[in-house]
């Protein structure tokens, strides 16, 4: 089979093995050249619940649960922005919870029920969160966009479970949908484009609140 | 990032001899920390022990009248626990404080206690870091030191430990509970838990090779108001640059251990007899000894006055 999605994960391989090979004429003092462990990768294999539909994969181990998604399943509405967990682009819903998925490895989700933008609402379907940004102009180039999304759907299902934030006043007392509460439980997605005040309109209107 | 095997043992004892007996083998719980380190090749384990299915995710009372936080207890589970936010708020504010909610969703309370500073040297591989490279030096000592350590640390390494949440168990005076290969089981105290860098920087922790943390212990409720109050460059999703983790009573004795400067959660005891006189005479404790760089010591005032920021708050 080929795709976009295969070239995708070629042209990647192909760059990293380019690295590799770089770096090992490079080597700092003492350290060991692991040709083995760079020549020999370790597949797994791994079952995912993704957007509903079981997904059986051979995955290298290295693959994190973002890149399973993107280049694997061809699921590229969850995007790669920094890769480390600090822009939030990646964020994706698993077990119930948004977590970020470039820094969690596949096949630590044996069994897991995941959930991207892809299964939040599709363009004739849209999610109450989906239809909110488009309505507020939720973003401009539109990159972090699923990720934004995916967060505002667990952060108002946080409020309602009854997780407090660091803003909140009281911690034994429930959290409400604030403005305030809003922008810190957003702050690990960025957006480059700066749309935060019509994120914050979106989520606010999802929340049942006038915005 | 360099290929590794993985498994996924069934119990603490399993998990700890796995990594035991593999050469290179590390624990994976949250994988927050690990696996950014690991793309950068800073961490390169040959093997990893996935601990996530091994129970210990539970918040239990204990005889005592505190509670044992298992080691894979979520930061977001632990911030939200009744238990924790009613008796033991400040360590509640200080998870609540720390990364962002996707994280919290992800990093455990062991991985937590665990994680690896965030000195600029530590994370570029082309500079000198003896915590990264023992014997290659340290960029850092005359380089751009604004966020790191003012006391504890020593010609060797200046990092920090970066923690929010270590800080609160140290005020908290927690204690860290572990298994070896053998199955062999102790409890170290949360003040001998970080070590200080000496000559050796890479040896972070009192824990063996091969050792697990299997849970946290907090003694029963200290009572008073309790603060965790955090000066960062941005408003949220930022390391502390100092950070106070304080327990006042209502007659103005109290606890305080400081965060962000140090290379671990930093409390003197003597010096909390002073609490009652104020923040200066703490910090003066405190910091006695402390041997800033032109560019971080800043922060021997900041601690100060956030002490007194903590103070006021208590009182008010």
């Amino acid at each position: 089979m080929t795709g976009p999605g295969d070239f995708d994960l070629n042209r990647r391989e192909l760059v990293a093995g380019g690295s590799a090979a770089a770096a090992l004429t490079s080597l700092p003092r003492g350290a060991h050249a692991e040709t083995t462990s760079m020549d020999r990768p370790t597949r797994m294999k791994v079952s995912l619940t993704v957007n509903g539909q079981r997904r059986d994969l051979e995955l290298d181990t290295r693959t994190s649960l973002l890149d399973a998604a993107r280049e694997h399943l061809h699921l590229t509405g969850s995007k790669k922005g920094c890769d480390h967990g600090q822009c939030g682009a990646c964020t994706m819903i698993v077990d119930g919870r948004r977590i970020n998925a470039c820094l969690t490895l596949a096949v630590m989700h044996q069994g897991a029920e995941i959930t991207t933008i892809e299964g939040l609402g599709q363009p004739d379907t849209l999610h109450p969160m989906q239809a909110a940004f488009v309505k507020h102009d939720g973003y401009q180039c539109g990159y972090c966009t699923p990720g934004q999304i995916c967060s505002g759907v667990a952060v108002l299902a946080e409020i309602k479970a009854g997780i407090p934030s660091h803003v909140t006043a009281d911690l034994n007392a429930a959290s409400q949908v604030t403005e305030a509460e809003i922008r810190e439980r957003m702050s690990g997605n960025i957006c480059r484009c700066g749309a935060y005040s019509n994120i914050v309109e979106a989520i606010t209107e999802v929340a049942g609140r006038p915005a | 990032m360099k290929s590794f095997t993985y498994e996924r043992p069934g119990s603490p004892a399993e998990a700890a001899a796995a990594v035991a007996r593999t050469p290179n083998a590390k624990f994976i719980a949250g994988g927050t920390n690990l696996l950014d380190l690991m793309k950068l090749q800073i961490e390169t384990p040959a093997h990893l022990v996935d601990v996530n299915a091994l129970g210990l995710d539970t918040i239990e009372p204990t005889p005592e009248g505190g509670l044992r936080v298992g080691a894979l207890v979520r930061n977001t589970d632990l911030a939200a626990d009744a238990r924790v936010r009613k008796d033991y708020g400040v360590l509640s504010r200080a998870l609540l404080a720390g990364a962002s909610g996707q994280l919290r969703n992800k990093a455990t309370t062991a991985g937590n206690l665990l994680q690896r500073t965030r000195c600029p040297y530590f994370y570029d591989t082309a500079q000198a870091c003896n915590k990264r490279q023992p014997g290659s030096g340290c960029s850092a000592l005359d380089g751009i030191s604004r966020q790191l350590a003012v006391i504890g640390a020593s010609e060797a390494c200046i990092a920090t430990h970066p923690g929010d949440m270590a800080v609160a168990m140290r005020v908290l005076d927690a204690t860290v509970e572990t298994v070896d290969a053998k199955g062999a089981t102790r409890k170290i105290a949360i003040a001998d838990f970080h070590r200080l860098p000496g000559d050796t920087p890479q040896i972070e922790t009192a824990l063996k090779p091969g050792e697990l943390i299997t849970a946290v212990t907090l003694p029963k409720p200290l009572g008073g108001t309790h603060i965790y109050r955090k000066v960062r460059d941005r408003a949220s999703y930022a390391y502390a640059l100092v950070s106070v983790a304080a327990v006042v009573q209502p007659d103005g004795s109290g606890r305080v251990a400081f965060g962000g400067v140090a290379p671990k959660p930093w409390r003197v005891e003597a010096a909390e007899t002073d609490m009652a006189r104020g923040a200066k005479a703490v910090t003066d404790k405190v910091f006695a000894g402390a041997k800033p760089t032109h560019e971080n010591a800043y922060k021997l005032k900041l601690a100060e006055r956030t002490l007194t920021a903590a103070i006021t708050e208590a009182r008010a």
